[in-house]
């Protein structure tokens, strides 16, 4: 699982920082922090869809389980086969 | 006891000269909203008391007097004097909810030129489009957010200074470009303020319409008194309230209630500038002892579907008076709020051009969970029957709000824009472009918008806008975007797209255009979802029927179609 924390964690840090952000870690507040806005959240659990071949119910993408790399990675893991 | 008192003695012996009283302000007085709100507090007294406790990410706090904003706007003003910059040149601010954002906000006001806040979440082409109508002289923004404005820079021949707020020297500078620390900049104790007069331009929100670009709403310094007073009689802020706005002054709320309300009354306010959490913004008020919050109905469904237990984890003791607007609040929040905080939260109902509330929920009022209340004092109005603007008398039956000109906060034109300025009155109203009734009481109930404009989490998309940046992604042909319903947003934004030739209706491809659009407008803009067609619906004229689709997405009777092109 380790790749996959590294996928994400490149995804969220070319799509969502803007140039002089401070570099994030796996635990780095995502939506509470700031750095990905509620609205973006739908791109984001749309690439994981498309990444993992999964379906997130609505229901389950929160901002709370969308707050950092780490907790993203426990929501796709309940996905993937 | 509410600043208000009964509503119905207020509206019976109203008259705006019970603001300009209290702001001791008398018709042909000089009146700076940026003096309004820091130097004159300071004279009643109230120097050394808390303006400002602004938290940043990581728990990263700074606190400020009412000294402190005088003495940084001051700091801000002549700084932008010493650049050259001259009463109605157009200043934005470009920034995070930063301190900076709010006292330079003041400071641009002090000089009598004219502040441009636009939400930094704007990609380079919603910001390129506000900046060359407006021809705006400078930009003060921060580092992180510079990008955006290079990319376009060549196409501003009128941009003359970008600075930035937060320089640490570690990259070089480009043209026109430069640095300005305001912590680190000497402090300005005697400014002379520029003097405006009451319809001197104060503000330029930008707001999205149906068709065409955005439209620059120009208000004017005198939009203070109605602010002033909606403040202290909608919001009930009293001297020892803790006040948070959670709005962003990028849009109209974070400026009218976000800064020129609580300011002009001497109320300590709170700040946030980091993104949304259940958590974070229970332990902010818990903190903070927060007493009135003013949010929207998208956060307050948001904490409604984190659920009851996070609640139950904090001391929120301290909330006496919660009030929301953006959108309409619906019942259930209403009831949820009284369930979960003691408190309802009072729906207020305004838009960017009224400058301040029109139609609220007043203290010591009884609320109707989900209708909109009753007219502000010194307000008049009712609902207009669509086609002839006559005034519908008839409780509960359907109409368009409408309201007579003549508050303070009315927004003076759209900027380079007079035509659709004109537009908007009808038979005398001002017509906001909402559809409403009116129940027996008097209470105003929200229908719809009576427009295609996208209201998504309180914020207004224009499709034409999304359909235009779609067209220019490489893959697409023809484009058509509508509201689509949602259970936290209200409305969220949807396109319906054919495609080039040599392009497959991927989900790849669609998360390349969702991030195109994110990235070219804005966040609010994405389509959450994208549905491709082989052709979209349109009149035998080659008009897209936007209806149609829109109909579909709302389960609605897709209605006459006799003028839809044949197969």
């Amino acid at each position: 699982m380790e790749e996959m924390k590294d996928v994400i964690l490149e995804y969220v840090t070319n799509e969502y920082l803007e140039e002089d952000d401070d570099e994030i870690s796996y635990d780095t507040p995502l939506i509470s922090g700031g750095i990905v806005d509620s609205f973006s959240m739908a791109s984001l659990k749309r690439f994981l869809e498309v990444k993992y071949k999964i379906s997130i119910p609505d229901d389950k993408a929160t901002p709370e389980a969308f707050d950092s790399v780490d907790k993203i990675v426990e929501l796709v893991k309940e996905y993937v086969s | 006891m509410s600043n208000i008192g009964s509503y119905e003695e207020r509206v019976k012996n109203f008259n705006w000269k019970i603001s300009e009283d209290e702001l001791s302000y008398n018709a042909g007085d000089v009146i700076n909203i940026g003096w309004y709100c820091s130097d004159r507090i300071c004279q009643m007294g109230k120097a050394d008391k808390l303006a400002m406790i602004w938290e940043g990410l990581g728990g990263k706090e700074k606190k400020y007097t009412f000294d402190d904003v005088r003495i940084k706007s001051n700091v801000i003003a002549q700084f932008l004097r010493d650049l050259g910059i001259k009463n109605e040149d157009r200043v934005c601010l470009f920034m995070d909810k930063i301190p900076e954002l709010y006292f330079g906000c003041l400071g641009i006001l002090k000089i009598g030129a004219i502040a441009q806040p636009l939400f930094s979440a704007f990609g380079d082409e919603s910001l390129h489009v506000r900046l060359e109508n407006a021809e705006t002289n400078t930009i003060i923004t921060q580092k992180k957010h510079v990008s955006k404005v290079r990319k376009i820079l060549e196409k501003m021949p009128y941009l003359k200074h970008i600075v930035v707020v937060d320089d640490d020297g570690r990259k070089p500078l480009r043209e026109r470009e430069l640095a300005f620390n305001m912590d680190e900049a000497e402090d300005v104790n005697q400014f002379e303020i520029f003097p405006t007069k009451a319809e001197s331009p104060s503000i330029l929100h930008y707001t999205s319409g149906t068709t065409g670009q955005p439209k620059g709403v120009k208000h004017v310094h005198y939009s203070l008194i109605s602010q002033y007073l909606t403040t202290k009689w909608v919001l009930d802020l009293q001297e020892n309230d803790i006040y948070w706005c959670t709005a962003d002054p990028g849009w109209v709320t974070g400026t009218s209630y976000g800064i020129i309300g609580p300011w002009s009354l001497g109320i300590t306010q709170c700040v946030l500038d980091t993104g949304f959490g259940a958590d974070s913004w229970y332990r902010f008020i818990e903190k903070n002892k927060i007493s009135m919050w003013y949010s929207a109905p998208t956060a307050i469904r948001s904490l409604m579907k984190a659920g009851d237990e996070v609640v139950e984890k904090y001391d929120l003791s301290s909330l006496r008076h919660l009030a929301s607007v953006g959108e309409p609040l619906n019942a259930e929040a209403v009831i949820w709020s009284e369930k979960v905080f003691g408190l309802p939260f009072y729906d207020t109902y305004w838009q960017t051009e009224t400058g301040s509330m029109m139609i609220c929920n007043f203290p010591g009022m009884k609320v109707k969970p989900g209708s909109m209340g009753k007219t502000v004092p010194g307000v008049t109005g009712g609902i207009v029957d669509p086609e002839t603007f006559e005034e519908i008398t008839e409780p509960n039956k359907g109409g368009l709000i409408a309201f007579r000109p003549g508050w303070p906060a009315m927004m003076r034109s759209y900027w380079n824009n007079e035509e659709t300025y004109q537009s908007k009155f009808k038979n005398g109203w001002y017509i906001p472009g909402d559809k409403s009734t009116i129940d027996g009481d008097g209470y105003f109930w929200f229908m719809g918008r009576d427009d295609d404009i996208i209201n998504t989490g309180g914020h207004l998309v224009s499709p034409f806008e999304v359909e235009s940046a779609l067209l220019e992604h490489e893959s697409i042909a023809e484009s058509a975007v509508v509201a689509k319903p949602d259970m936290v947003n209200m409305e969220v934004v949807k396109a319906f797209v054919t495609l080039n030739a040599g392009f497959k209706p991927t989900e790849e491809l669609e998360l390349e255009i969702m991030n195109f659009i994110r990235k070219r407008l804005s966040p609010l803009a994405m389509p959450q979802e994208i549905e491709y067609l082989e052709k979209l619906p349109k009149t035998r004229s080659g008009k897209i029927m936007r209806r149609l689709l829109r109909a579909q997405e709302w389960g609605e009777e897709i209605g006459d179609t006799s003028t839809l092109e044949d197969d």
